[in-house]
């Protein structure tokens, strides 16, 4: 199976990456040197294997519902491209 | 006394305890030797000022209880540092600035440790040499235009040039143990769940593992020491009774059974290699081990199975990126536009490429045929592994198939540079802990690593096979210093 240049454009544009055509090309032939390599999993039958799920073999803890840090707002604003003091700041998205 | 650079952590942490350094010696020497070598480029942001305050501030009140009293360390630049920049070596996080400190490098300082700054990597870990970085690649100190590995490249560089004492790198698929078989360093890749993964900058995260790079087996049991723990603020954080690595290091391995498994004899691979693997096998020997034929019939499928599983995780978590929280921004004329500008302008070519592959393959249609795929074959290595350790207490491979490479060799071919990991990507998938150890050199002089591989959490053993290989194997770095300006 191969990626043409369409799938190339539809993935990027899901992936929110935008690319001009040259680079779709290229992508396009990384894509399917790298996936050609992955299909030799296909060599396998994994009909009655269990997927794993995690890794680590312990159930995930419960914690209480608590909040433990107050007051951040400007922490969690300070890193923010545009500048605004309460709020982070995009381009108009409702005319 | 030995140049205080070259020294180990164990001696530079004897030194202060007996008073015969200071720390402000110390960190003074190390930020000397750094502004010495700045043609390595292994620093991306350094704390030099601040360490120097720092050190002065230890010394006029030492605490010599702690595990690295006033020791300066460097670390890779994917732990989040508050207050000094983070930038998983990419233009999108080029200004981020974190206001919260991730828990291994807090338990660092918790001992007494000091930031001296912020080590070079490929962006978001993603390469095996150091050259995806936005920052420029880093010289490897064993010779000029050679990649020190990667992702921790920087890293590798820094303990193998005397830069640092020691470091902390990250390993998703070999991050730490390729760039430290590279260099002829320590490096270890502990147990899933072993470190917190809290402030880490995030690849892939059932495979992110946070772990010492050294000069030596011992200053990695001292290490590794100080960072594992259990952490509340990552739920994968496993809770048990950690070792005292470094007080319970031992050389005796006698009757440890050692499995040697055949499909890591791969095609192609250099006699040299062949020939370390073999030495490495006659020492374990020598130290009363048992040595066991064993297999891991699935080795051949880790690799494609990582880079599908890989790059899933890493689209997703790298969907977080968008130009508007944190990190650069470029404008855009509305928010998808400016979205898309942002990504395609602030992430590198390997990123976006692995984005891409991520996208592809949990995308509607693909995600049975790739990503569950992948996660079914995780489960039959895992079991490879699972059915080994039933066998034998630990495992013994090369760490890589190659020595160092030279800058550019391999830029043009993802898929070959794939190929590096192809002894240490295994170990991520199953979760297991897995050292490399410097082992002997090939025919251009430049350093080969083996690794150990354990149980899960079963560092101690593979820190005590190690230390007794080490021990036999007595390798020594060469390096000349070439890269050293006035």
């Amino acid at each position: 199976m191969s990626i043409d240049l369409k799938t190339v454009k539809h993935i990027s544009k899901l992936a929110r990456i935008s690319i001009d055509d040259e680079k779709a090309n290229k992508l396009k032939s990384d894509l399917n040197n790298i996936f050609e390599f992955i299909e030799k999993l296909n060599e396998l039958n994994t009909d009655n294997v269990q997927a794993l799920t995690s890794i680590a073999e312990t159930t995930l803890r419960f914690r209480k519902d608590e909040i433990k840090s107050e007051n951040i707002r400007e922490k969690i604003l300070k890193n923010s491209p545009e500048e605004n003091k309460d709020f982070f700041v995009v381009p108009k998205v409702v005319e | 006394m030995s140049d205080i650079t070259s020294q180990s952590l164990f001696e530079l942490t004897s030194n202060i305890k007996e008073k015969k350094l200071s720390s402000e010696e110390i960190t003074k020497a190390f930020i000397n030797r750094a502004e010495k070598s700045k043609k390595l480029n292994v620093y991306v942001t350094d704390n030099f000022e601040k360490a120097i305050d720092q050190s002065k501030k230890f010394d006029s009140n030492p605490n010599l209880d702690f595990k690295l009293p006033g020791i300066p360390i460097a670390v890779k630049d994917l732990f989040c540092t508050n207050g000094v920049r983070t930038t998983a070596g990419s233009k999108i996080l080029n200004n981020f600035v974190p206001t919260y400190e991730s828990t291994v490098t807090q338990n660092l300082w918790n001992q007494g440790a000091i930031l001296l700054g912020k080590l070079n990597c490929d962006e978001f870990a993603m390469g095996s040499s150091n050259e995806t970085s936005f920052f420029g690649n880093v010289q490897n100190p064993i010779g000029e235009n050679l990649v020190p590995g990667g992702s921790s490249g920087g890293s590798s560089a820094a303990v193998a040039a005397n830069l640092t004492p020691v470091t902390i790198g990250t390993d998703t698929g070999g991050s730490i143990r390729q760039p430290a078989s590279f260099t002829g360093t320590v490096g270890l890749k502990p147990t899933y769940g072993s470190c917190s993964r809290y402030g880490i900058v995030a690849f892939a995260s059932s495979l992110d593992q946070a772990g010492p790079m050294t000069k030596n087996v011992r200053d990695c049991s001292m290490l590794l020491e100080v960072i594992s723990s259990f952490d509340q603020k990552d739920s994968t954080s496993i809770e048990y009774k950690r070792n005292n690595y470094s007080k319970e290091l031992s050389k005796d391995i006698k009757g440890k059974k050692i499995g040697i498994p055949k499909e890591y004899r791969v095609d192609n691979m250099p006699d040299e290699i062949e020939q370390l693997w073999k030495n490495g096998i006659s020492y374990a020997k020598d130290c009363g081990a048992e040595i066991i034929d064993i297999s891991l019939p699935h080795t051949n499928y880790a690799l494609p199975t990582y880079y599908i599983v890989a790059p899933a995780e890493a689209s997703s978590n790298l969907a977080r990126y968008d130009g508007v929280k944190y990190g650069f921004r470029s404008p855009g004329q509305n928010l998808l536009e400016m979205y898309e500008k942002t990504r395609s302008e602030g992430f590198g070519d390997e990123v976006k490429r692995r984005i891409m592959i991520g996208t592809y393959v949990l995308s509607s249609g693909y995600y049975d045929a790739y990503y569950l795929k992948a996660q079914k074959v995780r489960q039959l290595i895992k079991k490879d592994f699972d059915d080994a350790f039933s066998k034998v207490d630990a495992i013994l491979t090369p760490s890589t198939p190659s020595s160092a490479f030279k800058i550019g060799e391999k830029t043009n071919d993802p898929v070959s540079m794939y190929l590096n990991d192809i002894f240490t990507v295994p170990i991520n998938l199953a979760g297991l802990p897995g050292i490399s150890i410097p082992a002997g050199k090939d025919k251009n002089n430049y350093p080969l690593g083996l690794q150990v591989i354990g149980k899960p959490f079963d560092e101690q053993n593979i820190l005590n096979i190690s230390y007794a290989l080490e021990d036999k194997i007595n390798f020594k770095n060469d390096i000349s210093d070439w890269w050293l300006s006035e």
